[in-house]
């Protein structure tokens, strides 16, 4: 099987406190990843490390054996729903037509070929009746729905998803693990940050336990043992966030320039 | 006021061609900076550019709107940077940062305006008027210079529109597809600099930030589409600055600049009371008709509960009988019994007896209905004990809509007791369907 992510010793701070500590792993293709951990463990620091919205301090992120930059068009991300102001006076359309806007189609029209694309990804999560409604006018399940959308319309290859489950009703839930179904069996890699431990088990093919270091990558079944989610869940390493406090303290760099994990 | 319209002196046509493009294009770029929560940076941003019209004006001592067109901008920009580095690099709050910039700016600025008053410089007349703004003593020049910034500025907004759209709303998302966000922000900014920095020629930079960001705000609370957001904004600034030079036109001793603002801020206030849905005057309106529903659908139940008790539900019911059942106000049962007979649910008889028609007594059923099945819900969905059902469910019952007790019907499998024993009462021919 091929890798679809790799990341390399990725460390990365917030305000100089590190939040993850040379993270390495990697993920093949075709799998639903579940990226799992305790609150404030670093799970949406790397997704977003991957998809290059924060600089890490220190390792780096292959995608498809790639850099970002040459893959961008393949990589899809949906960004946690709290994120947005859902007051934004624009419809359920122009949120996933915004699937389709390219960074080299920056000022023409949208053609025929895009709308097409966006109706059928809103029809795809059942949001298709709910087009032309503002989008703070929708439940949070539905807003949710709208997003992965929105994402559906990249027509990407993989897709990075931070808390797609989180505050979502039944039915929603329901339509978006279809249709994540759907898109492994279409070959597609689906990454996401998940808070429940409970449902990852039945979700996810693959899981990325987290807390603030890796703790474990592999298979779920691999994964789940109780001794690896009583070190991802036990609490933070008491050391090891003390460091962390001294480092953002003082100002101490996290590597010595000499020592910058750089790709091959 | 014929004559300011007919346009005819070349004069007036010029002025409020001029302050009527700087009024559409402040309130379009605007837009944005309301969208993007950025109205306070505005507002300082206008205030900033006061130094820098001062110090083009000593550094050339010229009042060529070019340069101090050039001034102004660069010192916005430096606003703009030292808010970003405050609010970044040290631990002062965001409205700490852009209150200490508007100000120290500001200061700056007065401090160099009072300098060159007292310098002596015959050039200077008029540089004051960049406070509360000029606009009925535009040049020609002026306007020209001012008149293509704006064009300009429509344009680029125009054109950019998707970009600037998606940014605005969801920046991560924006990056995550390889948009150039940093360069958008940047152009932005620079336009919202120079939107600013050419509208002061009209308002001044005390007032600017209104210009700037009242249309918009007014604007969103009629529509729920950007496109036809920035349509109003801009229809907004475009009346708000041809009637504030008509009133200035027809009596001379009234300012246009603050005049604009006024005109601005009576259009935002009707909008905040008027506007359907988001207005004050509609929310009024809702509430009042939510408890009209209320009183009427209590007047039915009440009805409904007296009928129950003697097996008969069409009989004649006496004024008092429902006040002893249910302590109404008599005023607005007496309001509630009359528009009842309108809607055609009761039929008045002799005097103080009314009695249900049978639409009233389908819809006393209904309401009933709804009362029970949320009691039923509320025990065995949630855990409730039965006596203490009561006081939500005579809430409930006036929300549940005929969707929602579809699927409550579906959900409880058409029962037939509510946790008290009561019959649920059904429509007959709904039973007969179901």
């Amino acid at each position: 099987m091929n890798t679809a992510i790799e990341t390399h010793n990725l460390t990365v701070a917030y305000n100089r406190r590190p939040v993850l500590w040379d993270v390495d792993f990697k993920v093949p293709e075709g799998q639903l990843i579940g990226v799992l951990g305790p609150n404030g463990s670093g799970k949406t620091t790397l997704l977003k490390s991957i998809m290059g919205l924060i600089k890490p301090s220190s390792g780096y992120v292959r995608l498809f054996g790639e850099d970002l930059d040459t893959v961008r068009s393949r990589i899809s991300y949906v960004p946690q729903r709290e994120s947005v102001d859902w007051e934004f006076p624009i419809s359920v359309r122009e949120v996933a037509l915004m699937g389709r806007y390219r960074k080299n189609k920056l000022l023409g029209r949208l053609s025929k070929t895009d709308h097409q694309l966006a109706d059928e990804a809103l029809e795809k999560v059942g949001m298709l009746p709910f087009a032309d409604r503002q989008i703070a006018q929708l439940s949070g399940g539905q807003q949710q729905r709208v997003f992965v959308a929105r994402s559906l319309a990249q027509q990407a290859d993989l897709y990075l998803m931070d808390e797609p489950f989180a505050g979502v009703d039944a039915a929603s839930e329901e339509a978006i693990l279809t249709l994540l179904k759907e898109m492994k069996q279409a070959g597609k890699t689906v990454l996401i940050v998940h808070h429940d431990l409970h449902t990852a088990r039945q979700f996810f093919d693959w899981i990325i336990l987290l807390n603030t270091r890796l703790v474990k990558s592999g298979s779920t079944e691999s994964v789940f043992t109780a001794d690896n989610l009583k070190q991802a869940y036990g609490g933070q390493l008491t050391i090891l966030s003390q460091v962390s406090e001294l480092i953002k303290d003082r100002e101490f760099p996290m590597r010595e320039r000499s020592h910058k994990d750089q790709p091959k | 006021m014929s004559d300011f319209f007919t346009f005819s002196d070349p004069n007036v046509r010029m002025v409020t061609l001029g302050t009527v493009l700087l009024g559409v294009s402040a309130a379009i770029v605007g837009t944005f900076t309301f969208l993007r929560k950025r109205a306070l940076v505005g507002d300082a941003i206008a205030h900033a550019i006061l130094p820098g019209v001062c110090l083009a004006f000593i550094v050339t001592g010229d009042k060529h709107p070019l340069y101090l067109l050039v001034g102004a901008v660069a010192t916005g920009w430096l606003s703009l940077l030292s808010m970003d580095y405050l609010s970044s690099r040290t631990k002062l709050s965001t409205d700490t940062a852009i209150g200490a910039v508007l100000s120290v700016f500001f200061g700056a600025g007065i401090l160099l305006l009072t300098t060159i008053q007292h310098s002596g410089s015959a050039n200077q007349a008029g540089l004051d008027k960049f406070l509360f703004g000029k606009a009925a003593s535009m040049g020609r020049q002026d306007i020209l210079v001012f008149g293509i910034v704006a064009v300009l500025l429509l344009i680029l907004v125009l054109s950019f529109f998707r970009a600037f759209k998606v940014v605005s709303f969801d920046p991560a998302y924006a990056r995550s597809i390889g948009l150039p966000v940093r360069q958008l922000e940047f152009l932005l900014s620079t336009i919202t600099v120079l939107a600013v920095a050419t509208g002061i020629q009209a308002v001044g930079v005390v007032l600017m930030a209104a210009l700037l960001i009242t249309p918009a705000a007014a604007a969103r609370f009629w529509t729920d589409r950007i496109q036809v957001m920035l349509l109003l904004a801009a229809a907004f600034g475009l009346l708000s600055g041809l009637f504030g030079s008509w009133i200035s036109y027809s009596a001379p001793a009234m300012p246009t600049g603050p005049w604009i603002v006024v005109l601005l801020s009576l259009i935002a206030i009707v909008s905040v009371v008027m506007a359907p849905k988001r207005g004050i005057w509609a929310r009024i309106r809702l509430q009042k008709s939510n408890a009209r529903k209320m009183l009427l659908e209590n007047i039915l139940k009440t009805f409904y509960s007296l009928g129950e008790s003697r097996q008969q539900f069409d009989m004649e019911v006496n004024v008092t009988e429902l006040v002893t059942k249910r302590p109404f106000d008599s005023k607005s049962l007496r309001r509630g019994l009359h528009q009842l007979q309108r809607k055609g649910c009761l039929i008045k008889k002799s005097g103080n007896t009314y009695q249900l028609t049978t639409a009233g007594i389908a819809e006393s059923r209904r309401v009933v209905r709804l009362h029970r099945l949320w009691e039923l819900y509320l025990t065995e969905r949630m855990n409730y004990a039965a006596d203490h059902v009561h006081n939500t469910a005579e809430a409930i019952e006036h929300v549940i809509t005929p969707e929602l007790e579809a699927a409550l019907l579906r959900e409880l499998g058409h029962p037939i007791l509510d946790p008290h024993d009561s019959v649920i009462p059904y429509q007959a021919t709904q039973n007969k369907k179901s």
